[in-house]
């Protein structure tokens, strides 16, 4: 476990650099991030839920499920790549805001375990009929969907109370 | 303007707009929804908006990525348009006092426009070209502009928060 007062330090060191100076002092650097860091969020949650809802066969039915998830997963990691340089940029300009706040490591647990099942989602759909073999696998295919909603959704209300629940 | 800015002060001294004035957890929790929401309408426009401008689902003709992914962008934006709503009249006159409010309402509007342009001039021959790979150049120009359009959406979005202080 990593101590609080490790943690301010370093917060402190961290808001000392001359990158988080330089992100703190012009005023449309952090705005500008932000935007970024939600429309990655956009794409990566918005590629879950069309997946998702596949698997729930609420949408594109007419579409073999492999192919539902070909088209929407593999692009998910360039933009995870830059859902996390625009994250870390963040946290150098303002590193108590995260670094200080429980809500921050909600959200960062929440996220490692979206992309594990986003990974996972993708790797199974490789294989063809995987999630419709028989009714179990359906049932899990669901579940996985299901868990999937919930944690990118998780993801966006952590993000969002991050800045309602900083520490001075 | 009497009557608009007679139905802002009734909007705001509703007692809706109290209780997410006065009440700490209601107004971030109305704003995730409303970034939710945001998220899925911005993300599922980039799918259609990607087609039109021939970089992915090309394998798909135009009329099924629209009919398999609008219905989904429909209902993220009545989410979205009520969750909004809900922030607005708890501090309406402000909003309207921001430049990048207005500014993001006129965007979404021009959006609207974009997509109504698109269907109905745009898209007149759908069938005859919706199979192809490479568009139209007004279909492609209605998928760039839509693009471009929500991103400065976004950008306003982030941008309120920054210039203007709730409650």
């Amino acid at each position: 476990m990593v101590d609080a007062a490790v943690l301010s330090d370093f917060s402190k060191w961290l808001a000392a650099t001359s990158l988080s100076h330089t992100i703190q002092t012009a005023g449309w650097i952090i705005p500008a991030l932000q935007t970024i860091h939600i429309l990655c969020v956009a794409v990566l949650f918005s590629s879950a839920v069309l997946v998702d809802l596949r698997i729930w066969r609420l949408l594109q039915r007419d579409v073999p499920l492999p192919d539902v998830g070909r088209r929407f997963l593999p692009l998910i990691w360039p933009v995870v790549a830059i859902l996390l340089l625009t994250g870390a940029l963040l946290i150098i300009g303002e590193p108590r805001r995260s670094l200080l706040n429980s809500t921050f490591y909600i959200k960062m647990a929440l996220l490692a375990f979206a992309l594990v099942l986003t990974g996972l989602l993708q790797w199974s759909l490789s294989a063809p009929g995987f999630w419709e073999r028989d009714l179990g696998r359906r049932m899990a295919g669901r579940l996985a969907a299901t868990a999937s909603l919930l944690a990118w959704g998780g993801v966006i209300f952590a993000g969002r109370f991050i800045a309602y629940t900083q520490v001075g | 303007m009497q009557p608009f800015s007679d139905l802002i002060s009734y909007l705001e001294s509703s007692s809706i707009a109290d209780n997410i004035r006065e009440n700490d957890l209601l107004f971030p929790l109305i704003e995730s929804v409303h970034v939710l929401a945001i998220c899925l309408v911005v993300g599922s426009i980039l799918v259609v908006d990607l087609r039109l401008l021939g970089v992915a689902s090309t394998r798909w003709p135009v009329g099924r990525v629209t009919g398999a992914i609008l219905p989904l962008t429909w209902c993220a934006f009545v989410v979205a348009v009520a969750s909004g709503g809900l922030m607005f009249i708890s501090n309406a006159t402000k909003y309207l006092g921001n430049g990048f409010f207005v500014a993001k309402m006129v965007l979404i509007g021009v959006a609207g426009l974009n997509m109504l342009t698109f269907h109905f001039v745009g898209a007149s021959e759908l069938p005859k070209w919706e199979n192809d790979r490479r568009l139209p150049l007004p279909a492609r120009l209605a998928g760039g502009v839509s693009i471009l359009l929500w991103v400065a959406v976004v950008a306003c979005g982030r941008w309120i928060g920054f210039t203007m202080q709730p409650g």
